[in-house]
Formats: structure tokens, sequence, C-alpha cells
């Protein structure tokens, strides 16, 4: 289970962006949460991801309670969540090739002797060629280094997935591959998944269950979920 | 409206109503890189903008929608070579004309560009009533003390609430940021708008917002250029589309037709249809090529279901489609060479 409950956090204690949020999401489950520009969805998905220290409120991964955030979150729980961000060009080092880029989480946790295999293995899963692989983010198309940062949330098979507004920036073939990349392997390894956007015909249809940003925040818990589960 | 006496040549003032606002032909953009290579962004581009008229040109990132915009406003980088013309209605080729003719006389004025990423556009450290009020000095000559109301018109134009005119860009959310720049492009009066992505990451009812604002203005006379990803803002604005692959428009069509019955005709249009989450969001396989490597056939025969023999020959344009078989409304295959 991904378990936040009453979350208050923001990025100024006196005026927090997200107030007393609560979310629950079961093993395998994907659930889609909608709202509008600004609301603090990307701020409360930054928590699920372990990103973001909440001013309030109790984060519960698989049974543990979150106690370190960012690098101070046991390896353990980080490594359990995979994050896709909306803008590719601002989440992926200029420096690094797409295949560098990808491997990034495995050189980081000290796994590196599986980097080859890995890579091999997700490159053509997420529709990126030997060539592609090769080049620099300034050297491929929004679609193309999304691709990539998809392949790099995947690359610790995490449990959770967590996409904010993963397909915002890419058009209808494109999000429709990355959606489908994102499906096969939870399929194949059961990992349950958080899709935050606005797009609420992408999102019901792609997730389990689909609930507005009113229904998770304030007081009015659970009385505005936007869809029955679905 | 005056009659015009020699309609060779019309008086650029009162243009003759069937001249096209914008008329492109054969437009063509490679860059030369190094090692000799060269990048075809786009290739030789054809059609024709009316006033009141409003041309979605759609496709995937990286297939040189942009690289077309930046063509018409004179903005390529030193290492693109141009072929074609692009026309405006009163006779300026926007491919031939100098800097100083673009940054005097076109940009602005002839050519009103509402932006990508608004919030990037503006300065960042100036309210919006200043980069208003800058804007009207430079187009119309307006001069204090009348420009402060005149800034707050131009304001009211795109909707942009007059209790936010001090606040600076980074103070705005995007779809201000959107109306701000929006309110920009409005000033020169320019009877062509070219909107570059207009809704990139904006949620659904700012898209929605933002482009009943742009489909206003083209029904109060101007053409409008929306170049964008977003299907759903193209079906709600557009009234004809271009669908462009691989640096080429490859299906120009009717919205209605398009987005309706009977649908495109292009198999790449066709799939780009069929991804949307709303219809059978199936993606199109395999990506786009590499505009430095195109094939010498049909640039999409690589993806395509239909693919056969006459797609090594590349596909001819015939003022609606690029395809040796292109399907057709009631018919499962036309002939069509």
């Amino acid at each position: 289970m991904l378990e936040l409950t009453r979350i208050t956090a923001g990025y100024d204690p006196r005026d927090p962006v997200v107030r007393d949020a609560s979310l629950t999401i079961a093993p395998g489950e994907s659930v889609g949460l909608l709202g509008p520009s600004g609301c603090g969805k990307s701020t409360l998905a930054k928590v699920a991801a372990l990103l973001h220290r909440p001013d309030a409120g109790t984060v519960v991964l698989d049974g543990r309670p979150v106690r370190g955030w960012r690098h101070g979150a046991p390896r353990a729980q980080r490594t359990a969540v995979g994050v896709v961000f909306q803008q590719p060009r601002l989440s992926a080092d200029p420096r690094l090739s797409l295949r560098e880029l990808i491997a990034q989480p495995l050189r980081a946790t000290g796994r590196r002797a599986e980097v080859t295999d890995r890579v091999a293995e997700l490159a053509p899963a997420v529709g990126l060629t030997a060539e592609l692989l090769n080049r620099r983010p300034h050297e491929v198309s929004d679609g193309q280094l999304q691709r990539a940062c998809l392949a790099r949330a995947l690359v610790l098979r995490p449990r959770w997935l967590i996409c904010d507004e993963m397909t915002a920036m890419l058009d209808a073939s494109t999000t429709a591959a990355l959606v489908a990349v994102v499906e096969a392997y939870r399929r194949e390894s059961g990992a349950g998944l958080l899709a935050v956007g606005h797009d609420r015909v992408l999102l019901e249809r792609w997730c389990d269950r689909t609930v507005g940003w009113q229904g998770i925040s304030g007081r009015v818990a659970t009385q505005e979920s936007m869809s029955p589960t679905g | 409206m005056k009659p015009t006496p020699d309609p060779q040549t019309p008086d650029p003032q009162t243009p003759d109503p069937q001249t096209p606002v914008l008329s492109v032909r054969g437009l063509s953009v490679r860059f030369r890189m190094r090692g000799g290579r060269h990048i075809a962004a786009v290739s030789d581009a054809c059609f024709d903008l009316a006033a009141g008229e409003c041309l979605a040109l759609v496709g995937e990132s990286g297939c040189g929608k942009s690289v077309l915009a930046s063509a018409l406003l004179g903005l390529l980088p030193g290492n693109a070579q141009t072929e074609g013309s692009a026309v405006l209605g009163d006779g300026t080729d926007l491919l031939t004309a100098d800097e100083r003719t673009l940054a005097r006389t076109v940009r602005g004025r002839r050519i009103g560009l509402v932006p990508q990423s608004p919030a990037a556009h503006l300065t960042p450290v100036r309210t919006v009533r200043a980069q208003l009020e800058e804007t009207l000095r430079e187009l119309t000559g307006i001069r204090k003390p009348a420009l402060r109301a005149a800034a707050e018109q131009a304001a009211a134009r795109a909707a942009f609430p007059a209790g936010h005119l001090d606040r600076y860009p980074h103070e705005l959310s995007g779809g201000l940021a959107q109306r701000a720049a929006t309110a920009l492009a409005l000033i020169g009066d320019a009877p062509l708008l070219l909107a570059d992505e207009p809704t990139t990451g904006l949620d659904r009812d700012l898209v929605e917002r933002t482009v009943d604002e742009l489909r206003r203005h083209t029904d109060g006379g101007r053409a409008l250029l929306i170049i964008t990803h977003d299907l759903a803002a193209a079906e709600r604005i557009a009234d004809r589309v271009a669908v462009m692959y691989a640096g080429r428009i490859v299906e120009l069509a009717e919205a209605d037709r398009f987005f309706g019955e009977p649908g495109p005709r292009h198999p790449y249009a066709r799939g780009l249809l069929d991804a949307l989450p709303e219809r059978a969001f199936a993606p199109i396989p395999g990506m786009p090529p590499e505009l430095g490597a195109l094939p010498d056939g049909c640039a999409f025969a690589a993806r395509c279901s239909r693919a056969d023999d006459r797609c090594s020959a590349p596909p001819p344009f015939d003022g609606h489609l690029a395809c040796h078989h292109g399907v057709r409304a009631g018919t499962e295959e036309s002939a069509h060479a």
C-alpha cells in the first residue's frame, strides 16, 4: 500500500499548497489524480515520491512509515518509487547521453554490473534505438527524451510509479505509446501507479479509478470522488 | 471598399479580399550541419491562408512545425537555407525580405506572434503594463498621457484583467501569462496571427479558453496559423487542418471532415487520431524518421500497414494529400498517384 494520510505540504508553512489531503493506493492499483493547474497536485505527487517533506501528515510505504525524504530516505524506500515528471528537459542532465541517463539510478545504487543488460532490455521497450541512446538531450525531441526518462524511472524495477503530467508536452501517438509502456511494466511487475494530470479523458482511459483534487483534499474527503471505479 | 482599378497592382492598404493573407509555395528549410550533413526540416510546404480563417498545423514533436513558423518570421539560425516563397497579402516575400524590413514592417505589424511559452517570452524584470506600453509606443506611436488607457484597452482585448497589469510575469498563472502574450501580439493589428503551441502545459479549461479567444480574434477578420500537437485544441478552433510528417505536409483538409466523417485520408493522420484516449488509444508503431536521414520514398512507409512497392517513390502532394493509397470516403482504397 501507498498511504498518504492528512498531508499538509507546501513551500511556505503559513500558506501550504496542499491541505489535509489523503489518498491510498493498493498494490497493483492505478489511480488518476485530476486537478487544474496550480491546485497543488504536483506537490502531493512529490510527497508521494518521497521528494518533498510534508509539513504535517504521514506517508506509509508498504507498511513502513516514511521518516526521511529526498537523500535522507532509506535506499530501500527511495528505490521502491519511480518518478516521471512533466518536462523531460528539466529532469535530464544535459551532459549525459540517454544511455547514461537511463543507467544513472543503477550507478547511484552501486549496481553498475546490471547496466548493460538492463539498458538493453529497456531501450527497445520504450522505443529507443541504439543510435538514439548515444545522443545527448539537446539532440533528441521532447518525446524521445521523455521515453528515456520513463526508462530511467523503470530501471530499478520500482513497486510504485508516480507520473506527474508525464504526457502533457507530448503528441497523441507518443502519449499512447508511453502509457502502453507503463501498463506493460505494471502487468509484468504488479506495480502501483499514481498518475497526476489535468486531462480527464486520458486519466479515465488509463487508470482503474480517477479522483478529483476536491475529493482528496480538505475535509470533504470521499464524497466528491469524480468517477467510480472503472 | 473602393474598386481596384488595376488588378495587377492592388493597393496595399485595401487588399483584395480574394488575395490570401499568406500564400506559401514550395517552402523548404534545410539546416547545414557539421561534416556536410543536411537536415531537411521542412520540405515543399504549400498552403494559403485567408482573412477570418484558421489553419491548424498538427504533427508529432520534431516534425518541423516550429521551424516552419520560424521561417515565416525570419528567425531561422544562420545555418538554415530556405527555398520557395511565403508571400503576405501586400506582396512581401518573408523568405527574401531583409532583416530591416522584417524588424520594422513585419514582426508585430503584419504578423503577430503568440509564443509557445509565454512565461519565457515576456521580459521577466518588467511588469505587464510596462511591456504593453512599450509595445504600444513602438507600434502605434501613442504617447503619454494616452498610453495608460491604451495599455488597459490592449489588455482588455485579450481578456487580461486590469487588476493584474502591475504584476511581473512570474507572478502570473499560466493562463494569465498566455493572455498577456496574446495582448502583446494583438497590439500591432497584424492581419496574420501566428500561434506556436499556445496551449502547451495549460490545463483543459485554459486550453479551451485560450483557443476560444484566438478564435474570437480570427472571427474579427484576422488570419490565424496555429501550430499545435493538441488535436482537441485543433478541432475546437480550426477551419482547416494541415498534417505535417517528417517535414512535409501530408494532408490538408477541412477540419469538420478531418475530425468527423469521413475522417483523415492519410494513414499517418488516421493513426494520430486513433491514438487519442477518447478513440482507440493505440500508438502508431515506431518513431518518425530522422530529418537528417529521410528515406527516398514515402517517409511514413516504415510505420504504415498499407505500405507496398509504390511507396518507394515519394508521393506527390496534390493540394489535399500526399499518399499513394489514401483512404477515400466510402471506398477502402483509391488510386491516387
